[in-house]
């Protein structure tokens, strides 16, 4: 019981860096990035490459990752949703899908449909024993990653300027620009650093999970936005708190269960979250105006 | 917040102002003590209003006084916090905007609300809706139902259309209508509801003089060849001051005072509250 | 979004689509008796009509009733499966009226699934609708995975989740065996029996999009508070296009599954609903004609481009995103505008020097 706790907040923290992208982007851009779960498999796929191709550390890997994630989020953002900003949401939405298969059918061009076997990465940290179950080194590094960059993002917006005018955009768009607050780089920024961290998570979900395809990232996009929702989409704590509960219930219920039916119970809790509290745990009301 | 708690209000709250040619019918609407607050804070309090059946009756105050919310108030776009509204005799108490609809209350928009890209023929058809008796499954087979009841229900939109003479627009989009036309599309709609209560958000926002003459008469001509009441939001004074029986002044949420044009124009705390930033 | 002008030129556009069905019909059947198809594009012609009555039942929630569904897949996969199990149980009756009753029954059952799952999903709005559809389309797929059916003396079994627990005669059969799907179907569906359903229900959009009920549902697309101050309940009539296109997805699923002897749900995951909704956004959203067209040249054209299959989602993903741009943001859209206007200028001028 307690490895599987442990096993379930270790993929929720992975859900929870995920998620952090999505509820950052939903929070300030007001739209779903769909593509958001390829662009974890896009860092996987680098990381993948840089170690076994390039026969770098995996520390460079790791950062090589977080680089070029970054760049593709903020390519993505600049070329296909920043034209859309004034669309409406059905659009932006279907257009974020086909970023999201473009993704997925570029990376299956480049690097074929065979799974790829993903390297340990943290070969030199030791597993630790906690009050009898084994903690994996991928699940110690999720949970110190989740925690740092759970408080890191919380210092950012509510300490520095940047983070502060980012806050300001996702309240009101138009008061912001009025304020001085360039949006675009707003926008920009928050897509960068989504996409960052959805490169760090996918390192993560490659090595606690090996194996590496073109649609490795769809599922745990899914799943993570689900997180998202759950925990209040647009707080950052809710993110964390949303990811570790799903990680923990998706685990259990692959134990206990079915494994068949796991998804299917992660999926319910959105269901179940959207018709009866649609603001998640930690979200905020909003009106209509008639 | 309201600045004005003692001023002495005309014919607050009911008995209500109603006309002479009234008094013996049943009033459409009363609502009693009604209000509503957003997030603590109180939008619209102790609202007393009762309209006569074939009353013309003007909603009047500064912006941001509340009239909007009084409308959505009545249409139950909101559910009142307090207070309530008895329509044709009934409690509309956790009523849904489609069932007072179907009760006898049709609204316009303020910011016009048209099914843009359907035609204006269409945009009545759909205030028609709950008229054209035709099942659903008839439509989808073309039974004889069909044909009839969409014959029956095209004369209907042109009829009403003409009332604004705008049954030639009848085939065009409504969203390439000029705004006047637009408003008075939005009119022709909530008539085709059948209502007994017409409540108009703003009707001559953005007309010229002589639009605004011509909708003066054409919403008293509705009002007598249907035989409803009509409750209309304007800053036009002359369009208020022309049509209306009578008259309700709203300030900070509250009734500030009621009564006939030439009373209300009269009142010095209507002056001060609201006629006065209007006429100098 | 195009939209209907009036009432003429509304009927004139659905039978230029009746039309388009039966020069569909006529030029592959002549084709298939005179032996010039090949036998690649010959065993797509009933997925394709499948995937043209796909097209158009969603773009009655998509298009006419704006609401992004992204699990239709699951409703064609309930009609799949249901159809499965009622054409076995028919063995021995005649194939027509086995296929008729396999997609009536496979109609229903995917209706009521429709209603269902509408009932929680239509209280929800835009991306998280979606995002709701979607969900409940890999539920369908996942329950799908665990669900065990057999048939025997006794009658069908079911099971869930344990394929041990159907408690059958050794004699009897498995027909639908967890994620293993279907097994063994007999292959009844014909491409004429699929046009005709194509057909149908071509006419039951048509007809409900142009009548009381089509008006009320766009109504509420448009400007859902003013429908209801119109006194149309947005409930009612989102949940009728819904259940509506669920059904129709169903039938088409039905269809689908007896034109193959095996089947297995992951077949209609997130993935198909995906390639239904690139037919229906660039056919032109709330466009059946168009619906109608990009299913019908987008599954054929890789058949013809063997060599460029590879590359076919890649394409489908970018002519996605272009269109989405195009058709949605005004600078580009007037952009595109100018330069047709003046390609056709030239064209003109160049007509007029000959």
């Amino acid at each position: 019981m307690l490895a599987h706790l442990i096993n379930g907040i270790s993929l929720g923290s992975i859900y929870a860096i995920i998620a952090l992208g999505y509820t950052m982007v939903y929070g300030i851009a007001k739209m779903l990035n769909f593509a958001h779960g390829d662009v974890i498999m896009v860092g996987g796929y680098v990381s993948f490459c840089s170690m076994m191709y390039l026969g770098l550390p995996a520390p460079v890997a790791i950062l090589a990752a977080v680089f070029v994630c970054t760049v593709l989020g903020i390519v993505v953002e600049r070329l296909a949703y920043k034209p859309l900003r004034a669309a409406t949401s059905l659009a932006v939405l279907i257009t974020a899908i086909g970023m999201s298969y473009f993704l997925q059918n570029a990376a299956l061009l480049i690097w074929g449909a065979n799974p790829k076997a993903f390297p340990n990465m943290f070969k030199n940290i030791e597993a630790i024993e906690f009050a009898g179950a084994r903690v994996s080194p991928v699940a110690i590094v999720s949970i110190v990653a989740n925690l740092i960059i759970m408080i890191a993002l919380t210092l950012f917006t509510t300490r520095t300027k940047v983070g502060k005018a980012m806050r300001a955009v996702s309240e009101d768009k138009g008061a912001a620009t009025l304020m001085g607050i360039n949006v675009n780089f707003t926008i920009s920024l928050t897509f960068a650093i989504g996409s960052g961290l959805a490169a760090i998570a996918g390192v993560l979900l490659c090595t606690a999970y090996p194996t590496l395809m073109p649609t490795t990232g769809s599922m745990p996009g899914i799943k993570a936005f689900t997180a998202a929702v759950f925990g209040g989409i647009g707080s950052i704590p809710g993110a964390m708190i949303g990811g570790i509960l799903l990680g923990i219930i998706e685990i259990l219920a692959r134990a206990y269960i079915s494994s068949e039916l796991a998804d299917a119970i992660v999926f319910g809790v959105l269901i179940v979250v959207l018709i009866f509290r649609p603001t998640g745990l930690l979200g905020k009301q909003v009106h209509e105006k008639v | 917040m309201s600045k004005s708690p003692e001023v002495k209000l005309v014919n607050v709250p009911s008995p209500n102002f109603v006309p002479e040619k009234d008094i013996d019918k049943p009033l459409v609407l009363e609502a009693a003590h009604l209000g509503i607050d957003f997030g603590g804070l109180v939008a619209v309090d102790e609202f007393n209003i009762g309209i006569g059946a074939t009353e013309i009756c003007g909603l009047i105050g500064p912006n941001g006084a509340g009239k909007t919310t009084i409308f959505n108030l009545l249409t139950k776009v909101y559910e009142p916090t307090r207070g309530t509204i008895m329509l044709g005799g009934k409690d509309t108490h956790n009523m849904t905007p489609v069932q007072v609809n179907q009760m006898g209350i049709a609204r316009t928009f303020q910011n016009i609300r048209l099914f843009d890209k359907l035609t204006v023929e269409e945009n009545v058809k759909i205030g028609l809706h709950n008229h054209i008796g035709y099942h659903t499954l008839s439509g989808v087979f073309r039974l004889p139902s069909y044909w009839r009841e969409e014959k029956k229900s095209h004369e209907k939109a042109l009829e009403l259309l003409d009332i604004f003479g705008m049954a030639d627009l009848a085939n065009v989009t409504a969203d390439s209508l000029p705004y006047g036309a637009q408003r008075r599309l939005e009119i022709v709609r909530a008539l085709a509801t059948g209502p007994k209560l017409l409540l108009l958000d703003e009707p001559a926002a953005g007309m010229n003089p002589s639009e605004t003459e011509e909708l003066m008469n054409n919403i008293r001509k509705i009002r007598d060849e249907f035989q409803i009441a009509v409750l209309l939001i304007e800053h036009d004074m002359n369009l208020v001051m022309g049509i209306c029986e009578s008259i309700v002044v709203l300030n900070f949420g509250r009734i500030i005072a009621k009564g006939t044009p030439s009373q209300i124009q009269e009142n010095p705390q209507v002056i001060e509250a609201y006629l006065g930033t209007h006429r100098g | 979004m195009k939209m209907i002008k009036n009432a003429s030129t509304a009927s004139k556009k659905a039978f230029i689509n009746y039309g388009i069905v039966i020069v569909f019909f006529v030029v592959f059947q002549t084709l298939v008796s005179t032996g010039n198809i090949t036998s690649a594009l010959k065993g797509q012609l009933i997925p394709i009509t499948c995937y043209m009555i796909m097209a158009i039942s969603l773009n009655l929630v998509v298009g006419i009733s704006g609401e992004l569904s992204l699990g239709h897949a699951g409703f064609m996969s309930v009609g799949a499966f249901t159809a499965v199990i009622v054409s076995s149980l028919m063995d021995g009756a005649s194939n027509p009226a086995r296929l008729l009753v396999s997609i009536i029954v496979g109609a229903i059952t995917a209706a009521i699934a429709g209603f269902l799952i509408g009932i929680p999903v239509l209280r929800l709005n835009g991306d998280y609708l979606a995002i709701v559809t979607l969900a409940f389309g890999e539920i369908i797929k996942n329950i799908l995975n665990c669900l065990y059916v057999g048939i025997d003396d006794k009658g069908v079994h079911f099971a869930f989740n344990n394929p041990n627990a159907l408690g059958m005669d050794p004699l009897g059969k498995v027909i639908i065996n967890g994620p293993m799907g279907a097994v063994g179907i007999s292959k009844i569906a014909t491409f004429s029996g699929a046009v005709i359903l194509l057909m149908v229900i071509l006419i039951i959009i048509q007809n409900l999009v142009n009548s009381r009920t089509g008006r009320a549902i766009m109504a509420i697309r448009d400007n859902r508070i003013a429908a209801e101050s119109m006194g149309l309940s947005p409930m009612k009539y989102k949940m009728l296009a819904f259940t509506v296109s669920a059904s129709m997805a169903g039938a088409a699923g039905a269809v689908y599954a007896l034109n193959y002897s095996t089947l297995v749900p992951k077949k209609f995951d997130f993935n198909t609903s995906i390639l239904v909704l690139v037919f229906v956004v660039l056919g032109g959203i709330g466009n059946m004609t168009g619906s109608l067209i990009a299913a019908g040249v987008l599954v054929v054209l890789p058949e013809l481009l063997r060599k460029f299959s590879d590359y076919r989602m890649l394409v489908y993903a970018i002519v996605l995103i272009l269109v989405m741009l195009v058709t949605n943001n005004e600078k580009l859209k007037g952009k595109i505008d100018t330069f047709l206007k003046k390609f056709r200028m030239n064209i003109s001028k160049g007509g007029r020097k000959k």
